[in-house]
């Protein structure tokens, strides 16, 4: 029997064993998913329809690490296109760098405890405080976030471009990394695979620093076609020779261990400057060898050049963007009406990044209903996400060391549900990002969901507390933005809305009600008990405050242990 | 009577042997022809461990073919570990392992090693990641399946999974993967059929979700995989932590300090195993084997990243082995190791490996037939940077023994859960009818039994030998002129047949060549 028949055959098998409830879930295909009688053919075309809250909160659920109240109402009631705008128009200025926020641990005999060692002199016995601080560090930037796309972008590209801090001997190089990274996030896309190459945490990471004449390295160039630039897919044609030759163009970029920070250096004795010679799948392109000192850059440019020639480098990146913002499920529709429409509109504006976002954020597949609450959230999305949305107060940023190890929290956390930002598991990034055909799914087992629920359950109910500072939401802070939380189904329907990203049914918002009013007692109750916590001259304010926070925390938490809570 | 049937009937009729093995039984268990026979006829019950070595693991720096030296010495002299340190196997001196695999090379001192030489696929993949998936799925080099070989093993074992499940019979996970992760092995035609654990012995309650019908659209749909995994978890949380905490560990050999990440996991499986459940399949795995650099210290090759981790991994298997056996689970639990791929023959300038293609696997257990399969691999005297491993087996027969001779599925069933492919199985296990005395000269074999008619006026059969390898069959006029290359190919272990038509070609003699590697034999045909 053929592979297909073969699967045929099992399909067929399957049928009529459904899963669940045949009407209510229906059958699930080879990849866990139910077959949709229905799919969508919209495209890349300018998203006309109503812009109202819904919409809003799609868009920025899907740009942002979770949407704080303040961020849907500084966009509330501008354009569609006034809003993409804003949150594509990112800072050019970078976040500030990382401190030494262990000096009450160690002794950095090169940076005083609470100023940056970026730029220092590097020591053995603190490198793996200055590693857990960049760490915690990366992890903050994500908490602090602008309301625009930037941060899920750097997260976009340190999934795509990833490295794994933890196998960098100097935290200096993973900072140096990040700026890469946050530079280019909204820029040009050749750009930044230029900037990436001659990274030196990458040139450390992909053995770019070995790869000399007299003994070629083929890493880097491999990951470079594989899985940077034009992918693994069956339009990918690139030849084992290919790999060779490019490691041959790459041939002579190392680093300088010796200045602070360590950085990029080119030697020229190591160059190889022999023409090298690609397929047919680079037209047969020849790279003319060069020599001296910048060698280096002019074949990297002629090698970027070539490679940026395949259309398969737009398709791919393109692919990428939409699994990362719409959905995995890229059919023949979606890559006849979204993707290829997409990857011209890349290559025509020479790789710019900002122009591919704004054509797939505008457009009316993006907003297609199809196409919403149908991504589940990475671990940071969840994680920061609700730290964003309870507005979670920090510390202040002078306290160094707390400040961190809250960050710290955050971070392992992430590590704990298989996000361990500055560590992916691999070169290849997350799975859940390429992973067929779990895609998205990966991140959800029985190991990492009950660890969601209790990251948001321990920040509702126990705070995360280090001496004497408890990190702990004030449920208060969230509910007191919203319309009208005196009265019962109105706080239970605001909160739903923000913080799901569809509708739940009767039953569920019962059980919601539930908490507010245990026994089905009359919604008055609420409202008095509501009224008598926010009004500090009443005689029961103390009794009802104390009482009523402990519902808040209840009803939050009821919400987010939802299974729709994962979902964006 | 089906296999499964038969166990139905089996169980109902309370036959089925507990698994409560604290305390009492296990003793008597071992001790009872008549437990024994029936445990023997049982799948049921029976256990596969299966370890991923992640990265690409050095095959030829694991299990190192000692004739080879001199060739090994100018293809990989800064890696090489040196020839009085290796452990060569008492029966076969001319092939030995890394001298931090002493847990493995006591288990075949024990008779409990099974190792299978230069394991592989046809037109190998560079690529971590499709390699990867290739092993997992166990497709074709060409092909990209979204199943992997247990999750249809294990939907031919448990049909309709998830629903209904889990059932009195299956009480248990279908599969446990220990980490964070289930891999693409487990993938099931409809779910994946593996569990991720950390910790087995803390679970977190999941609120009970509504089990409300979902929409029919891609938020419908992830929306009833999350409630799915949500009711699954709490539904096995519950054997899992009873079986944690009834379980134990008995060995003492699990190694201590440093991180020991394989030893760790793999001291959970026994204690989950010893705590009754009835998981068939287990994943663990352990990274770090893609030493493109630093693979080994440059003042002593036996040390270095490479050295460590054969050290972690011959110890863990070591301690669990011991574990296993003091547990009085022997009988139930085989293990298997496995990499995407193995490296270059040829070292790197970064006292390294680049990704490769063949490489050995292992399987241990009283279960396995005790030695080496396959001939140790030839390692030409000039070796360039391109040159690989040719493979010897693939690593499908692997996957078909144990389905065929651990799980005893019958033959319709293992082609299926191959992916409609038939494999021959190698003699990896005692339950396997060929006997490893067959597979275990190291030196390659290859001959030609017999040229008939010779000579010959139309048609020559040509019947030879191989062990396992490419093969090429020519021939060749007087003269050494190539008159016709018969075969080219990828052979199995084992007898063929070839036809060579000689109407038309000049009288005289003709020499039929059969090369697998540098090896040649030659006999001549005279044409009439």
């Amino acid at each position: 029997m053929d592979r297909k028949a073969f699967f045929q055959r099992m399909k067929t098998a399957t049928t009529g064993t459904g899963f669940v409830d045949e009407g209510a879930v229906g059958l699930l295909d080879g990849a866990g998913k139910k077959s949709l009688s229905r799919r969508t053919n919209t495209g890349t075309k300018a998203y006309t329809g109503t812009f109202g809250k819904d919409e809003l909160m799609h868009l920025l659920r899907r740009t942002l690490f979770g949407v704080k109240l303040s961020d849907y109402n500084l966009y509330k009631g501008k354009t569609l296109e006034q809003v993409v705008d804003a949150l594509l128009n990112v800072s050019s200025t970078l976040p500030n760098p990382p401190l030494n926020n262990y000096g009450n641990l160690v002794n950095d005999p090169n940076v005083p405890y609470g100023s940056t060692w970026v730029n220092a002199a590097s020591d053995p016995a603190v490198e793996p405080y200055r590693m857990g601080s960049v760490k915690s560090w990366f992890w903050g930037q994500m908490l602090k976030q602008a309301p625009d796309i930037q941060a899920k972008m750097v997260l976009f590209w340190h999934n795509h471009f990833a490295l794994q801090f933890l196998e960098i001997p100097d935290a200096r190089a993973c900072y140096v990394y990040t700026k890469v990274l946050y530079t280019h996030a909204l820029g040009n896309f050749k750009d930044l695979t230029r900037a990436v190459t001659i990274d030196p945490a990458m040139l450390f990471y992909l053995n770019g620093r070995l790869n000399t004449k007299r003994a070629p390295d083929e890493n880097y160039a491999r990951e470079l076609q594989e899985l940077f630039t034009l992918g693994k897919g069956p339009n990918s044609k690139y030849s084992e020779d290919d790999v060779k030759a490019m490691a041959k163009v790459l041939t002579g970029w190392s680093i300088n261990p010796l200045t602070n920070p360590f950085s990029t250096a080119f030697v020229s004795v190591n160059h190889d400057s022999t023409d090298k010679q690609f397929s047919a799948f680079y037209g047969n392109t020849v790279i003319k060898g060069q020599t001296g000192i910048n060698a280096g850059n002019t074949e990297l440019d002629d090698l970027l050049t070539m490679i940026f020639k395949v259309d398969e480098v737009a398709l791919f990146i393109c692919r990428k963007l939409y699994e990362y913002f719409v959905y995995y499920d890229i059919d023949d529709s979606v890559e006849t009406n979204v993707i290829v429409p997409l990857a011209k509109v890349f290559r025509d504006s020479g790789y710019s990044t900002k122009a591919v976002l704004k054509t797939l954020l505008m457009s009316e597949h993006f907003f297609d209903s199809w196409n919403r609450a149908c991504v589940i959230k990475d671990p940071l999305s969840q994680q920061v996400g609700f730290c964003r949305e309870m507005e979670l107060k920090f510390p202040n940023a002078t306290d160094y060391f707390l400040l961190y190890q809250m960050y710290n929290m955050g971070l392992s956390f992430g590590q704990l549900t298989q996000l361990n930002l500055g560590d992916p598991p691999n070169v290849a990034g997350w799975p859940a990002w390429y992973q067929k055909p779990l895609f998205h799914r990966s991140w959800i087992n029985s190991d990492t969901l009950p660890k969601r629920s209790q990251f948001t359950d321990y920040l509702l109910l126990i705070g995360h507390k280090v001496g004497t500072y408890t990190l702990l939401v004030d449920p208060w802070v969230f509910v007191k933005q919203l319309s009208n939380p005196g009265k019962a189904d109105d706080l239970i329907a605001e909160c739903v809305s923000h913080l799901l990203p569809m509708s739940i049914n009767a039953t569920q918002t019962a059980s919601l009600k539930e908490v507010l009013l245990p026994g089905g007692i009359p919604d008055y109750n609420w409202s008095d008990e509501y009224r008598a916590a926010t009004d500090p001259s009443d005689p029961n304010n103390a009794t009802a405050l104390s009482t009523a926070t402990a519902k808040l925390r209840y009803l939050l938490k009821s919400i987010m242990n939802l299974s729709e809570y994962q979902l964006s | 009577m089906k296999r499964r049937s038969f166990f139905k009937a089996s169980a109902a009729a309370g036959t089925v042997l507990p698994l409560t093995l604290n305390g009492m039984g296990v003793k008597t268990f071992e001790d009872s022809p008549l437990l024994r026979s029936l445990g023997r006829r049982s799948a049921d019950g029976k256990v596969l461990v299966i370890i991923n070595l992640s990265g690409g693991n050095d095959g030829l720096n694991t299990l190192i073919p000692i004739d080879q030296y001199s060739n090994l010495s100018k293809a990989r002299n800064d890696i090489l570990i040196p020839q009085d340190k290796v452990l060569p196997f008492w029966d076969k001196p001319a092939a030995g392992l890394h001298p931090k695999l002493s847990g493995l090379r006591d288990l075949y001192n024990g008779g409990m090693l099974s190792a299978i030489q230069a394991v592989g696929y046809p037109n190998p993949n560079y690529s971590h990641f499709r390699s990867t998936d290739i092993w997992m799925s166990g497709s074709d080099s060409s092909d990209s399946w979204t199943t992997g070989w247990m999750g249809r093993y294990l939907d031919g074992q448990y049909t309709g999974y998830p629903k209904g499940y889990p059932t009195a019979t299956m009480p248990d996970p279908l599969a446990i993967q220990i980490g964070q992760l289930v891999s693409l092995t487990f993938m099931g035609p409809e779910v994946n059929m593996g569990m991720a654990i950390t910790d087995p012995t803390t679970f977190y309650n999941l609120a009970n979700g509504t089990t409300d019908p979902t929409p029919s659209t891609p938020a419908g749909n992830e929306l009833a995989f999350l409630r799915l995994m949500a009711q699954q978890t709490n539904q096995y949380a519950t054997v899992i932590k009873n079986a944690a905490a009834k379980g134990t560990n008995k060995s003492n050999k699990y190694p201590t300090g440093g991180r020991q990440p394989l030893s760790n996991q793999l001291k959970i499986v026994a204690k989950l195993i010893s705590g009754g459940l009835k998981t068939p399949v287990y994943m663990v795995s352990i990274g770090g084997f893609d030493t493109h650099s630093e693979q080994v210290d440059s003042t002593d090759h036996t040390l270095g990243s490479h050295g460590s981790l054969m050290q972690q991994l011959g110890d863990a298997i070591a301690a669990f082995q011991d574990d296993i056996k003091l547990l009085g689970l022997e009988d139930r639990v085989v293990g298997m190791t496995f990499s995407e791929f193995g490296r270059r023959v040829m070292s790197n300038a970064s006292n390294g490996t680049d990704h490769g293609a063949a490489a050995p696997m292992f399987v241990f257990g009283k279960a396995v037939q005790n030695g080496v399969i396959g001939a140790n691999p030839t390692i030409p005297s000039t070796v360039t940077v391109n040159d690989n491993l040719p493979m010897q087996y693939d690593f499908r027969q692997v996957y078909a023994s144990v389905l065929t001779d651990w799980f005893e599925l019958p033959a319709a069933d293992v082609k299926t859960a191959m992916g409609g492919k038939d494999f021959n199985t190698l003699p990896i296990f005692k339950a396997n009818k060929a006997s490893i005395e067959d597979y275990v000269d190291l030196v390659s074999r290859i001959s030609l039994n017999n040229i008939y008619p010779n000579p010959a006026v139309q048609n020559a059969q040509i019947s030879y030998f191989t062990e396992s390898g490419h093969v090429k069959l020519s021939v060749f006029d007087a003269t050494g002129q190539l008159v016709s290359v018969l075969k080219d190919e990828w052979h199995g272990h084992g007898t063929y047949v070839a036809d060579f038509n000689v109407v038309g070609l000049r009288k005289g003699n003709y020499y039929i060549q059969l090369s697998q590697g540098e090896k040649r034999i030659t006999e001549v045909l005279l044409v009439q």
